[in-house]
């Protein structure tokens, strides 16, 4: 019965799989001119992928994801055939340890030299992996509060305004379970790696108590929102304040006084790539210099790249979240990969939508 | 049942492509979907997954998918009916613009538009500083909270269902066979009498197809309620998509999916009983 349900679930993987990724048979003598790349949603200018391919004639097909959790679920299986991909910290620690990850030829990647560590070696302090084997970092920031100045009187430097019933449906949080639940627990003095589950179960209840204040849990839409003014305040990632910012003067970002996330992500080539050399190829073109100071531009998220920030005009570099001071980054805490604890989450998230 | 079918085997031969394909496409998901439900991660047999559905949480969500679901079904028919039967006896060879043709194409133009489409440009009109908001605001009138609440979402599924109820309506009515209609106003039937004891009886087909496209669509989706519901009122869609997309708890999401499968048939079960009650032998 067992075999049977394999043989069944292989065909079915097999046949399900997207149009937009090769499946197993016809990937096998896929020509060399092929990159598939999966990334966040919003997350590269897309002139550089043409750029890449006018330079270097490999054909990219572009896929996005709007959670590491999503990513991952597709991955998982084994089956999608992406030479690259771009998630978070944690997600990569979680991915390498289940042997999802290729280890990266350095040597095809020379720019990765530009590269600063110092966010990598706050997440990887104690030494616990050969992490750089396997990862490039391409973007950090933090998780902060957005919020409209003509909608907000006083200064935002606490969590607590998220709870605060002033703003009842004025507030967006971000559809991702670790990365709403972060406020929760650092507002009750939890890490935000808690595996406790009283501590969890307690920072859902916060969650719960904060629903009817909330207009929506959003992704992506989140920006649209925050620009045309739909809300007074959202929970958003550092970068992704810097882009609204700019298109729209009304809004600010602040990252709490009690501390919030620290992320880094990194670019790296999954198991079951086919073509990973021009992964390789493609991941240094994305660190060299004016190629991610472009790109940390267009999108507004902060390049990892050192030289590269000699290429960013004062006014960006001087945005509030685009390159968090010492004293944020200090307060701040990276995720971690929870292994089995990670269900808890799950549950709490999953209990606190259905309610 | 027996159905004796004097086919050759030559014609039987040519149904067995869509027999394989629904042997590969339907009814090996739906016993994965099954084999799913009752593991666990280690493989080994649980019914741990079905109890977690019947957790009080996941009750509510599922209840409030039917209500929804049913209110919507409900929505259409009140809409959907009267323009059926509308369109139905307008005259076809009418050659003013307002004529049958047209008005089916315009009920159907807008389902050449992509669906998540459709649905985003909701957005557009009930959000805060929308159209509608934005109009009431010249008016000096208060600012209404149209989106991301139940209404929102079942606006959304009507607004997306509505042809599949106005359409298998409208199919019943054109082809009902006028002679029953006069023999009832012969016999003195007044305009009512003869909707009510006549047209409507033998629109009850139609009616049910109808309601059986409508809600199962609207029982399941999780588009509608992601984009006009704004995860403040999920949906049983919306709680198995996560579990698929983003939680990757396959088991639970198999088993909340079963469950949800058992309540559809048992609504299309109802549905179809209350047929045979009114007018057996029509369901073919």
């Amino acid at each position: 019965m067992k075999k049977l349900v394999f043989a069944a679930l292989i065909l079915l993987l097999t046949a399900c799989g997207n149009a937009g990724e090769p499946s197993a048979a016809t990937a096998a003598k896929a020509p060399e001119g092929k990159l598939y790349i999966y990334n966040w949603g919003d997350y590269i200018d897309p002139e550089l992928i043409t750029r890449f391919t006018d330079e270097t004639g490999i054909k990219v097909t572009y896929d996005e994801f709007d959670t590491n959790e999503s990513m991952y679920a597709k991955l998982k299986p084994g089956n999608s055939n992406y030479d690259l991909i771009i998630p978070s910290d944690y997600m990569l620690e979680k991915m390498q340890s289940e042997g999802m990850l290729l280890p990266i030829d350095m040597d095809n990647v020379p720019n990765a030299e530009y590269i600063d560590r110092r966010v990598e070696d706050k997440y990887f302090g104690t030494g616990v992996t050969n992490y750089s084997d396997y990862a490039v970092p391409y973007m950090w920031g933090t998780l902060g509060i957005l919020y409209n100045t003509t909608m907000v009187d006083e200064t935002v430097d606490s969590w607590d305004i998220l709870w605060d019933e002033k703003y009842a449906d004025e507030i967006y949080m971000y559809d991702s379970q670790r990365d709403s639940l972060t406020p929760a627990l650092v507002k009750l003095g939890y890490s935000i790696n808690t595996t406790n589950l009283d501590e969890l179960n307690a920072a859902k209840d916060l969650l719960i108590a904060q629903k009817p204040l909330v207009q929506a849990y959003l992704g992506d839409q989140v920006k649209d929102k925050m620009i045309g003014g739909e809300a007074a305040l959202a929970l958003v990632f550092s970068g992704d304040a810097v882009f609204c910012a700019a298109e729209n003067p009304d809004l600010a970002f602040a990252v709490p006084k009690e501390g919030s996330n620290v992320w880094l992500d990194a670019m790296a080539i999954p198991v079951g790539s086919l073509n990973k050399e021009n992964a390789e190829k493609f991941i240094n073109f994305m660190c060299d210099p004016e190629v991610a100071a472009q790109n940390s531009e267009y999108i507004g998220f902060t390049t990892t790249n050192a030289e590269a920030l000699k290429y960013i005009p004062d006014e960006l570099k001087n945005t509030t979240g685009y390159i968090p001071p010492d004293d944020v980054f200090e307060t701040c805490e990276f995720y971690r990969d929870l292994k089995d604890f990670l269900k808890e989450y799950d549950r709490a998230w999953t209990e606190l939508l259905a309610r | 049942m027996k159905i004796k079918l004097s086919y050759s085997s030559a014609n039987r031969a040519a149904a067995y492509p869509y027999l394989l394909y629904m042997l590969v496409f339907t009814i090996v998901p739906v016993l994965l979907v099954i084999y799913y439900s009752l593991t666990n991660d280690e493989g080994a047999f649980t019914t741990a997954n079905f109890s977690r559905v019947f957790e009080g949480v996941y009750l509510s969500v599922m209840w409030r998918s039917v209500k929804l679901a049913a209110g919507s079904t409900l929505m259409c028919f009140l809409i959907g009916y009267p323009l059926a039967y509308v369109i139905a006896s307008l005259d076809t060879k009418s050659k003013t613009w307002l004529n049958r043709d047209t008005i089916l194409f315009l009920i159907i133009v807008p389902m050449w538009m992509n669906f998540l489409l459709r649905t985003y440009a909701w957005l557009t009109i009930l959000e805060k500083n929308g159209i509608i908001n934005s109009f009431l605001d010249m008016l000096h009138i208060t600012k209404l909270n149209l989106l991301y609440n139940n209404g929102a979402v079942v606006l959304g599924m009507v607004y997306n269902f509505v042809p599949f109820m106005i359409l298998p309506v409208y199919t019943v009515l054109n082809k009902m066979d006028n002679s029953l209609i006069e023999a009832a106003q012969d016999l003195g039937a007044g305009k009512l009498h003869v909707f009510f004891k006549v047209i409507f009886p033998m629109s009850i087909p139609g009616v049910i197809s109808g309601v059986n496209m409508v809600f199962m669509p609207a029982v399941t989706t999780f588009v509608v309620s992601d984009l006009l519901g704004g995860k403040q009122f999920i949906l049983v869609g919306n709680l198995i998509e996560q579990q698929f997309l983003t939680v990757y708890d396959w088991h639970f999401g198999s088993a909340i999916s079963v469950i949800l499968m058992i309540v559809i048939l048992f609504t299309i079960g109802i549905v179809g009983a209350a047929d045979k009650d009114s007018d057996g032998g029509q369901l073919i």
